[in-house]
């Protein structure tokens, strides 16, 4: 449970206008679908400051990763060249707070899908 | 410029022809996001890798383009196929210009 | 099951608690939760314990009248004593302590004198809670337990002696440590000192046991005690692991799990081929077992105060039927074994003088376990408060820590019992208003997330000094309202500042005094203590 440091810890964000116009310069405003994109993340961040994790679109050329709650959305971009075995790929990322992780993949068609997936970022303690 | 980068990759030493190999990758590296301050609150400026890639005899595996959101020592893992012996080639861009790689051959 | 036959019965005998019709052809023995609790205490369960979402009214979210009610005990037996809450004081001068790892031996040999080869497996969180155990880095316990002679354990607390400390120790055990969602937190790869299962070959059943660490210790936790390590639920990697193990011929599959009850439940909903979970970390003691799909779930309790025997029928890779008894540790009905009594003596021998002494007397009985407050951590926030002065307290929800009944001396082991661990120092601290609304809102979403893989376990932060209403059924952030500073009867000031002193946090480089020197103290200049009844907390909504 939170003691001196804890005073650090920054208020959860709210969903901030710059994740439409980031998703809307990858796809182009064209729609977006809700299959062909898996997201994983844990449930609870062990760590705020290293979140693991894990896009998987089969056939995508490409992934975006959003953090929707923090100061700016953006975390990465995975273009797959011809040489990538599967069009999946893991990082680890900072989350200034509880939020959405967002992905937006390109697929083979050209279209688009999304995934979300909350990850509560907590200031921790206790236990039995 | 960030001091003491040093790349780690992990790639098996041999695969069959066509076989999808799981690589992962490390480097040490702070990450500087431009978003903390200094103990006189002044910014402390934007310093990160910005681009990771992974090519194998010429050819490119995966191509990232990173953000601050990215943790301290930038972590990756991604399959890639093998159709013949060859090399991989790892590229890390940082914002000051500076290019990290590390290379490492497979055998068929 | 059988023991809600004994506990219409008045007079107890170890026959009685020991019996069992051997069934089948695999024992399983679970102790989990020890908490270092080496002798013999009381131990008082909950009165409040709220389930939300799916598990809102469901076990092991029953508690008192309403446990005896559903399990047909009756009131005023040894079950409702060692089971449910209520009538707690007169019970346990009836009843006498519980517990002791000597008659947790002379329980286990009997089930061995029956079954030869049945299966001994350590939930965890058996490595911390005691002031031989912090003394001696967990040796004590270590020692204790080789002596036991389980056959696998997994983890929680154990951590907190440090990933240094955790490795030398299980460097040397004579058993298998196990936890398949241990990794290492650089390459995320399963760490190397836990393997994931461990195969045994008993009653001619190939048997996999699978070890699952408490998910989230870096969170409920410091996690800079132990950076090289990552856990979470791996839920997907169970799976892998259960398929892993039937395709090299497993016939039953047992999950030795820390991972919380509802938590247990919803990863048995989700994992499929698991036969028997034996579930740990939320110390819950249920008399029959939960069953979810085709897998039970067996909850054997804490402190030393009960064992689980499971007896299996397993034919041609199936189980075919089960009996279960969860068997209460009646300290002044099981004999204890001396040669475990020896090793125990051993350990405290040296720490007797400082075990023994009598820092004072309570005239109110003193608990922990519960939602909201336990006698115990008034106790603490109070001495938090006064030594520290401060405005406000705040002791974590942990659910570990005996209990004492009124008229008991206070001895500095009964202190340590509810203060000892690697981090309890006593910070002071300045916090605006809104900060403490924010960590209540934090710490309560870990525990009434109504999905439970939100959840940690564990109780609500305990908070002396402030009053406030919690609506269970709300979103994180609209929970805790009407903040009130008990001292003057104002609403906290969200803009204001506090002087807030607490303990067990997880930051490194925490400064104070430590917290057993803190109620000390402060229990040195009461005298007697006398715990009046707390209705600072107004819940809603359960
Ligand atoms: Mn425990
Ligand atoms: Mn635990």
């Amino acid at each position: 449970l939170g003691g001196a440091a804890a005073l650090t810890f920054v208020l959860p964000f709210r969903a901030n206008a710059a994740v439409d116009d980031v998703i809307a310069e990858f796809t182009g405003g064209a729609a977006v679908g809700d299959a062909g994109v898996e997201l994983t993340a844990p449930e609870i961040a062990e760590n705020g400051n290293t979140v693991p994790i894990a896009v998987s679109a089969p056939g995508a050329t490409s992934v975006l990763v959003l953090a929707a709650g923090n100061p700016t959305p953006g975390v990465a971009t995975f273009n797959f060249g011809p040489l990538a075995a599967s069009q999946t790929a893991s990082t680890r990322m900072r989350l200034a707070g509880t939020q959405d992780v967002i992905a937006i993949a390109k697929l083979a068609d050209g279209s688009f899908a999304r995934s979300s997936k909350t990850v509560k970022v907590t200031i921790g303690g206790c236990g039995g | 410029m960030a001091s003491g980068v040093k790349p780690r990759v992990k790639v098996p030493k041999s695969a069959s022809a066509g076989e999808a190999i799981v690589i992962k990758t490390l480097i040490s590296h702070p990450m500087e996001s431009g978003q903390r301050k200094d103990g006189d609150g002044n910014p402390i400026p934007r310093s990160i890798i910005n681009r990771f890639t992974c090519e194998f005899n010429g050819q490119t595996v995966i191509d990232i383009t990173m953000e601050p959101a990215i943790s301290t020592n930038p972590y990756f893992e991604f399959e890639a196929t093998v159709p013949e012996a060859g090399e991989f080639a790892f590229t890390w861009y940082d914002d000051d210009g500076s290019v990290y790689n590390d290379n490492k051959a497979i055998t068929v | 099951g059988n023991w809600s036959r004994l506990a219409a019965q008045q007079a107890l005998t170890q026959d009685q608690l020991l019996q069992f019709d051997t069934f089948g052809n695999v024992s399983l023995i679970h102790v989990t939760d020890i908490h270092a609790q080496l002798k013999p205490i009381y131990f008082r369960e909950p009165s409040v314990n709220i389930g939300v979402g799916d598990n809102r009214g469901a076990v092991p979210h029953v508690t008192g009248a309403d446990f005896r009610k559903l399990y047909g005990i009756d009131d005023g037996s040894p079950s409702h004593y060692a089971l449910s809450s209520g009538d707690f004081s007169s019970l346990a001068k009836a009843y006498g302590r519980v517990g002791g790892l000597d008659r947790v031996a002379t329980v286990v040999n009997a089930i061995r004198a029956d079954r030869p080869d049945a299966l001994l497996l350590d939930g965890g969180d058996t490595w911390h809670g005691s002031y031989t155990c912090y003394q001696t880095e967990g040796q004590d316990m270590v020692n204790a337990m080789n002596q036991l002679r389980p056959d696998a354990m997994t983890f929680h607390w154990e951590f907190t002696l440090g990933s240094e400390r955790v490795r030398e120790i299980v460097e040397g055990l004579p058993f298998a440590a196990l936890g398949q969602n241990i990794f290492d937190a650089e390459w995320d790869e399963p760490a190397e000192l836990f393997p994931p299962y461990q195969f045994f070959e008993r009653g001619g059943v190939k048997i996999a046991v699978i070890g699952q660490a408490f998910p989230y210790m870096p969170i409920a936790n410091p996690g800079w005690m132990f950076p090289e390590y990552s856990f979470g639920i791996r839920d997907e990697n169970m799976q892998a692991m259960v398929d892993e193990v039937r395709a090299q011929g497993a016939e039953c599959v047992v999950c030795l799990s820390h991972n919380g009850f509802d938590v247990d439940k919803s990863m048995a909903s989700k994992v499929t081929g698991i036969d028997v979970i034996l579930t740990g970390h939320t110390h819950d003691a249920l008399p029959e077992p939960v069953l979810v799909g085709d897998t039970i779930l067996i909850a054997s309790g804490s402190n030393g105060k009960f064992v689980s025997r499971v007896d299996l029928d397993i034919q041609n890779g199936r189980m075919m039927g089960f009996r279960h008894k969860l068997i209460p540790i009646f300290s002044d009905v099981i004999e204890p074994d001396a040669e475990m009594t020896a090793v125990i003596d051993e350990q405290r021998a040296p720490y007797k003088a400082e075990l023994e002494e009598v820092i004072g007397q309570t005239d109110s009985l003193l608990y922990r376990r519960g939602n909201f407050n336990g006698t115990w951590d008034d106790l603490i926030c109070d001495a938090l408060m006064s030594e520290r002065e401060a405005d406000i307290a705040m002791s974590p929800g942990v659910r570990w820590g005996p209990s004492l009944i009124p008229g008991d001396d206070i001895t500095r082991e009964d202190l340590w019992n509810v203060t000892s661990m690697s981090y309890g120092k006593a910070y002071r601290s300045e916090m605006t208003g809104e900060f403490i609304k924010i960590i209540l809102e934090d710490v309560a979403d870990n525990i009434f997330n109504p999905d439970p893989y939100y959840q940690q376990g564990g109780d609500m932060v305990r908070i002396g000094g402030m009053g406030y209403r919690i609506d269970i059924g709300k979103p994180q952030g609209e929970r805790i309202t009407d903040m009130v500073l008990l001292k003057t009867g104002e609403a906290i000031d969200p803009a204001k500042n506090y002087v807030v002193a607490g303990w067990a946090s997880v930051n490194e480089n925490t400064e104070g005094p430590q917290i057993w020197d803190v109620v000390e103290a402060h229990i040195k200049k009461l005298g007697t203590v006398t715990v009046k009844p707390n209705d600072s907390v107004t819940v809603v909504g359960a």
